[in-house]
């Protein structure tokens, strides 16, 4: 639907912000345009509704030359959702919501259906929110309704330059993760600029990566993340996502200290339902020096179940690979990884239990996500 | 207190009179600054969009602005000769000033990303300019408003220095039989002209700023 050919920014002190730029934008997704700053991905998105013109080469949009088409009837046709928000603060929700229905006319009661069908649609209730003014909304309300005035005209391409990047992490988080379920419903060809990798990992459907007025990279998240271009790509991702990398953290500190233990002499029934509350599969036994005994999985207790006489210790499995404090996350890395465990153990002086490490909390230390893969 | 009583009883025995020349002291001023408001605005927007410009005009308005009141009026005889409407034509330029200037920084205060935003989502330069700038700038354009109203009350009162009407016309006929009562009673009222114009701007101004502050 979007088409840019050999398209060319220079400015007049000579500056050249684009080169030969050929793009095209898949309709229905979300195409994000990311890169360090200057690299031109703001300039390419605002030549698409002309708040920026090439200097040489051609833009098609649904097969029309843009250069011939009235900027200002082009950008009624394109959503575009700001920075800085950039409601009009005079207008209530309302009326910046509608703007662009009353631009082109549209008649009272259509806008005013559209102006709700919208703000329920970003879980505003229209009868609260309808008539407030922007200063009465949070920083998230307010994108919020940034995003759904440029939905307002029902436009096929969505324009968004960095819309989530004043917003604090948590607001910025949930705007994206409705970014992506307001996208499964409406299916617009979006255009998004921003400098995050995290966020472009998150929502992309294309990854559009670009330096210095070129683009390097045209790929979807999982390509970019595999199949790196070059090191220019594989850095900037790595700077986003392994910043650092080489300074490694202790042990100690993603170390899971509220593991699941039982003692030596707990009965089965009580095991399984400890297991059951915390949602686990196995627990670690410790005699009441918390020393580390060893481990029973669900399967051992439910096998003996119907030995009431019994307890842990007479069913409990030594713990083969267990980590001490000392030793590095890359070797617990690589014991998990070499014996298929979902976890080690991390034991102290005299075998004392100190915690486990897990998959899980590594991976979500994102610092690892690279060279655990 | 004799005095005061003395006023009093004054006014009140020339109470028509003294409206009919407070009506035309108003009128004047109404005229006057109601012709300013709108080339002021006109000049600027004109100023706030072009920026060469911008220099010229607001240079020239500050000269005028310059200018003692009486100079000024008395500048504008040689040219219109004596009459109301000299004196409108004084209060005019002297109410000038302050609107371009306001109109200008109010324009230039309107946030960018919101300027941006509105062409961006497909307004002409009017749409853009009638329907969010000046909207945004009117609370600056309303103080530059009250200032130029209060000024013009109190010129306005030299208007029978030009022939023209008003409550100058008590205050001098008081100077001129020495008769500090009628000073007064022409002074007083234009003094009260002054602040309830300030009080009546004032409120629409805040009114207005409290329409547009700002969305963070």
């Amino acid at each position: 639907m979007i088409q840019l050919k050999a398209v060319e920014k220079r400015y007049d002190d000579g500056f050249v912000a684009l080169k030969d730029i050929n793009l095209e934008l898949h309709s229905g997704h979300i195409n994000v345009l990311i890169g360090p700053s200057g690299c031109g991905k703001t300039t390419t998105m605002k030549m698409l509704n002309r708040l920026i013109n090439p200097t040489s080469g051609e833009i098609y949009i649904k097969d029309k030359e843009i250069s011939t088409m009235n900027p200002v009837e082009l950008r009624r046709q394109i959503g575009y959702v700001i920075q800085h928000i950039g409601l009009f603060p005079h207008m209530t929700i309302a009326q910046n919501v509608s703007v662009v229905p009353k631009l082109l006319k549209w008649e009272k009661g259509k806008t005013k259906e559209r102006v709700d069908e919208l703000l329920e649609m970003v879980g505003l209730d229209p009868s609260i929110y309808r008539d407030r003014y922007p200063s009465e909304l949070s920083g998230g309300q307010q994108q919020r309704i940034g995003v759904i005035r440029a939905l307002a005209a029902e436009p096929d391409i969505i324009l968004m330059d960095e819309p989530f990047s004043a917003l604090d992490p948590i607001s910025r988080e949930q705007l994206q993760n409705e970014l992506v379920d307001l996208q499964k419903k409406v299916k617009k060809t979006i255009v998004f600029v921003t400098h995050d990798m995290d966020e472009a990992l998150k929502i992309a459907d294309r990854i559009i990566i670009m330096q210095e007025g070129t683009i390097v990279q045209n790929d979807t998240p999982e390509e970019v993340l595999r199949r790196p271009k070059n090191d220019f790509v594989r850095d900037f991702i790595g700077t986003n996502r392994l910043h650092k990398s080489d300074e490694l953290p202790p042990l100690q500190e993603l170390l899971n200290e509220k593991m699941v233990t039982a003692d030596m002499n707990m009965g089965f029934a009580r095991a399984v339902s400890v297991m059951r509350r915390q949602k686990v599969d196995s627990l670690l036994v410790v005699n009441e020096e918390k020393r580390l005994e060893g481990y029973v999985s669900i399967f051992d207790v439910i096998d003996n179940y119907e030995e009431e006489a019994m307890s842990l210790a007479d069913i409990l499995k030594r713990v083969e690979h267990v980590l001490t404090r000392d030793q590095t996350v890359e070797e617990g890395l690589t014991l998990m990884t070499e014996h298929q465990l979902s976890y080690v153990p991390v034991i102290g002086e005299n075998e004392t239990l100190l915690g486990v490490i897990t998959r899980g909390t590594i991976v979500v230390d994102e610092r690892y996500v690279h060279t655990n893969s | 207190m004799e005095f005061i009583t003395e006023l009093f009883q004054y006014m009140t025995r020339n109470w028509d009179l003294l409206l009919d020349l407070a009506i035309e002291h108003l009128i004047m001023v109404l005229i006057g600054v109601g012709m300013a408001l709108v080339v002021g605005v006109t000049l600027g927007i004109i100023c706030a969009r072009f920026k060469k410009v911008a220099g010229v005009i607001l240079s020239i308005a500050n000269i005028i602005q310059i200018i003692p009141s009486l100079a000024l009026l008395a500048i504008l005889m040689v040219y219109f000769g004596l009459g109301f409407y000299t004196v409108v034509v004084g209060l005019f330029l002297y109410s000038l000033m302050p609107i371009i200037r306001n109109t200008y920084v109010g324009l230039k205060e309107v946030d960018k990303s919101i300027s941006e935003a509105g062409r961006g989502l497909g307004m002409t330069s009017m749409q853009l300019l009638s329907k969010v700038q000046l909207p945004l700038a009117l609370p600056f354009l309303m103080a530059g408003l009250r200032v130029a109203a209060v000024i013009a009350v109190g010129v306005a009162a030299l208007a029978p220095m030009i022939g023209g009407d008003g409550l100058g016309r008590e205050i001098f006929a008081g100077i001129n039989t020495m008769n500090d009562i009628r000073i007064y009673a022409g002074a007083i009222p234009a003094a009260l002209l002054a602040i309830f114009a300030d009080v009546i701007l004032g409120f629409f101004e805040k009114y207005t700023k409290r329409k547009t502050s700002p969305a963070t």
